[in-house]
């Protein structure tokens, strides 16, 4: 990845060098309330071989972004405005046609949710096989193979007999992990992963991260890893972006974003997890208040609403300017470069330990 | 919902006293049968999917339910809420067997247990708007709260985080942890004695998370409502029991008070699962903690090993783990409820452990070695 971090990859600057390029992207639905700004001047760049991690607030837009990347909107109701280059070409304007030869192909995804990705209708292994007959010409036989093996890579007990299964015949846990063999069948060069582990224990997600580092090693993919997981981002991401109201509120290194955050809102998501030292008389502190409207989003820093250190702003900057969210490792936040890491230093880190 | 409800935690472990039994499950089973043959269809076998749980939940208590995925945790919510008919095993309700108990015997029980689902977009009709959906249950059981059923929507919508201006729309149009919140309001309308929670929170981001956390502790604690929390983030589940049980494949391996299962697992399989907590790196220094890394694959529960079943996976099986089953039991060193099926346990205290792990795959990973492939 590229823009986030100049000391890491110096020689991977913006533009044509990053396999997906993501600017100034916007979404809008349109619902009987009104338009609805899920993603609102969005912009990132993924390096083969880098995995970009997003957290952020749920409702936040990650999904939307990701889906609008496949061209998975449906064009009816949604407006998309920006650009998304992906390997030199421009994806936005691409016909249903060169997106359907690019998806579960050159690119795929492990939904959030495997129930949206599994037809009920058809065994797990044809929903598996069909794709690699389609895209690779491969055999019945070869891409039952194929399959076979992907189902043992990913942990599916007696995968042989589990090929002959109906989705709904899986656990939750097994159906994500069916769903990561369907991403991955024709070793996509763009994987987006959209809380592939939210639904498995620990030993499992253990084992899908190492498989998914290791399939990035042997074909160097690109990843785009959604997670609301700090603790398995921190493990994944090379670069990491944090999502508020549908825009970047700070971006830099993982390492970097973890431990010296800079903007309000992601010391409150730090300062929400319980972890597995936490003290237990104290109760989890959530970000107080409510999630923006996006029918009528806050003018001005769309966090200021719920940020406590609006006072340290002059002038009511808060509520009347967008800060804008400069290159490399930047965080959108009025305040100084200073105020940031004192309050972190004071008020947040504590907290923390 | 505002920070209003950032309440203080349970203090200290709650296993001082024993609450009144709400909950009592026994010798729990379901078989799912497997067809197959040709031309004509039949048995040849079952997915053992719940095999003999045995499980106590008291009134207002927390109990929280982790293990592998596929072993069984959301089969045997579904079970205790009587969505599915058990296999063998009984259900005891507040004194009463409601195991094959009939949809007219169950009707004063079911608005008292709840169900909040893993799957928050199977489980809303998309054909419904959250008003509703929320307005079900109490219309199903005819309740009509003081103001009406729709002024009680519109509080429920707000007290779990969303605004009320939602009321007429449709689930699709909600992203993951909305509609998670969503079920949680359906949950809550009823105002049941015990809720079955199956991964409430696994959808949520953290800030939200921790907003459901506490309300569900606060209505927990202030409405008394017992919970079977199932989820695999163990460090919510720290936060929100006050009792913890590990299933393995279709069986409780280990049971026992929050600081028993937390500070003194005896079950190899839970310091398994404790070890590969994924922690944040907060100060940049890269992973420090060793780590179980459990190899081999996850056996089926159409044939699950004989004797202990996590012994295909276990580092310390000997012959007898094949040979025999062990019982779910209090071993010595072990402090009372705390109960564990292992023939060769952990040592009561984590002193002495270092030998017990496996690889450090942080080491693994340094080497250019390809961790975790089996
Ligand atoms: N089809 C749609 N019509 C109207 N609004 C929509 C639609 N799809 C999504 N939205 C809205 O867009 C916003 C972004 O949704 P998105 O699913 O991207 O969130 P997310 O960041 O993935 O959240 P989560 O972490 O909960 O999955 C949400 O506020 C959601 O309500
Ligand atoms: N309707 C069904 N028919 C056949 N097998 C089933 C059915 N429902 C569940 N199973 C099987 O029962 C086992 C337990 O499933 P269950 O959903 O209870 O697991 P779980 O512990 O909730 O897992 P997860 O953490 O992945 O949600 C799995 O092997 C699953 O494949
Ligand atoms: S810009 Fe203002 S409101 Fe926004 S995060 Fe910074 S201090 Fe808070
Ligand atoms: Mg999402
Ligand atoms: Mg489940």
């Amino acid at each position: 990845m590229t823009t986030l971090t100049k000391t890491e990859d110096a020689s991977a600057p913006t533009g044509p060098e990053s396999f997906l390029s993501v600017r100034d992207l916007k979404v809008t639905f349109s619902t009987e309330d009104g338009p609805v700004k899920a993603v609102d001047g969005l912009s990132f760049d993924v390096q083969r071989g880098k995995t970009l991690g997003i957290v952020g607030e749920s409702g936040s837009g990650k999904s939307v972004t990701n889906l609008t990347i496949l061209g998975l909107h449906s064009p009816r109701t949604t407006t998309v405005d920006g650009e998304i280059v992906m390997d030199g070409k421009e994806l936005i304007t691409a016909s249903e046609k060169e997106l359907e030869q690019l998806r579960g192909n050159k690119m795929a995804m492990i939904f959030q949710d495997p129930l949206t990705a599994l037809s009920p209708f058809y065994t797990v292994g044809r929903q598996l096989s069909e794709p690699f007959m389609k895209h690779r010409g491969a055999s019945k036989k070869e891409a039952k193979d194929r399959a076979i093996e992907m189902l043992t890579k990913v942990g599916i007990p007696q995968p042989k007999t589990r090929f002959d299964d109906y989705p709904h015949q899986f656990s939750g846990g097994m159906r994500q992990r069916a769903m990561i063999a369907m991403a991955l069948m024709c070793d996509p060069d763009l994987l987006i992963a959209d809380e592939p582990t939210t639904a498995l224990d620990v030993t499992v997600q253990a084992q899908i991260l190492d498989l998914l580092k290791d399939l990035q090693q042997e074909f160097g993919s690109a990843i785009i890893f959604i997670t609301h997981d700090l603790g398995v981002i921190s493990q994944m991401a090379d670069d990491l972006l944090v999502m508020y109201a549908g825009r970047a509120v700070e971006r830099g290194s993982a390492r970097e974003v973890m431990s010296t955050p800079k903007h309000p809102y992601t010391w409150g998501l730090l300062s929400s997890m319980p972890r597995l030292d936490s003290n237990l008389d104290e109760a989890l502190e959530p970000i107080p208040g409510a999630p923006p409207s996006l029918l009528t989003p806050p003018d001005g820093c769309r966090f200021h609403p719920r940020c406590a250190y609006t006072d340290l702003v002059p002038g009511n900057q808060c509520s009347t300017t967008r800060p804008p969210l400069g290159d490399g490792r930047a965080s959108a936040c009025h305040l100084t470069a200073e105020q940031k890491q004192t309050l972190f230093i004071d008020k947040i880190q504590p907290r923390l330990r | 919902m505002s920070d209003n409800l950032t309440l203080p935690a349970q203090q200290g472990p709650a296993d001082t006293t024993t609450p009144e039994t709400l909950l009592e499950v026994e010798g729990l089973t379901k078989h799912f049968p497997i067809y197959g043959g040709f031309p004509i269809k039949r048995k040849v076998g079952a997915v053992q999917a719940v095999d003999g749980v045995d499980l106590t939940v008291g009134v207002g208590e927390s109990v929280g339910l982790v293990g592998e995925s596929g072993c069984g945790k959301s089969t045997t919510g579904r079970l205790i809420t009587r969505l599915m008919e058990p296999t063998a095993g009984r259900i005891t309700y507040a004194g009463q067997d409601i195991t094959h108990a009939s949809r007219k015997q169950l009707a004063p029980v079911r608005s008292e247990i709840q169900m909040i689902f893993q799957d928050p977009y199977s489980s809303l009709n998309p054909r419904q708007t959250v008003g509703s959906i929320i307005k079900a249950p109490m219309e199903v059981n005819g309740i009509e709260p003081a103001g009406g059923r729709e002024k009680k929507v519109r509080e429920l919508l707000e007290l779990v985080g969303l605004n009320p201006e939602h009321y007429n729309r449709f689930p699709h149009e909600f992203s993951g942890g909305q509609r998670q919140r969503i079920g949680v309001a359906r949950a809550l309308a009823l105002e049941p004695k015990l809720i079955v929670a199956d991964e409430p929170v696994s959808a949520l981001d953290v800030s939200i998370q921790a907003q459901v956390v506490n309300l569900l502790q606060e209505v927990q604690k202030e409405l008394g409502i017992a919970f079977l929390f199932i989820a695999h983030d163990l460090a919510v589940v720290r936060h929100f029991s006050q009792r913890v049980a590990v299933m393995y494949l279709g069986k409780v391996v280990e049971v026992g008070d929050r600081d028993s299962i937390y500070n003194h697992p005896r079950h190899p399989y839970t310091h398994a699962l404790l070890s590969a907590v994924p922690e944040i790196d907060l100060d940049g220094e890269g992973e420090a903690r060793e780590r179980i890394r459990l190899t081999g694959d996850v056996p089926s529960p159409i044939s699950p090993p004989s004797g202990c079943r996590f012994r295909t996976r276990c580092w310390k099986a000997q012959d007898k783990c094949a040979s025999e089953e062990p019982p779910l039991v209090k071993l010595s060193g072990s402090r009372e409820g705390h109960l564990t099926a292992c023939h060769f346990p952990e040592e009561p205290t984590l002193q002495g452990r270092a030998q017990d792990v496996v690889m450090d795959p942080a080491l693994k990973a340094l080497e250019g070695d390809g961790a975790g492939k089996d």
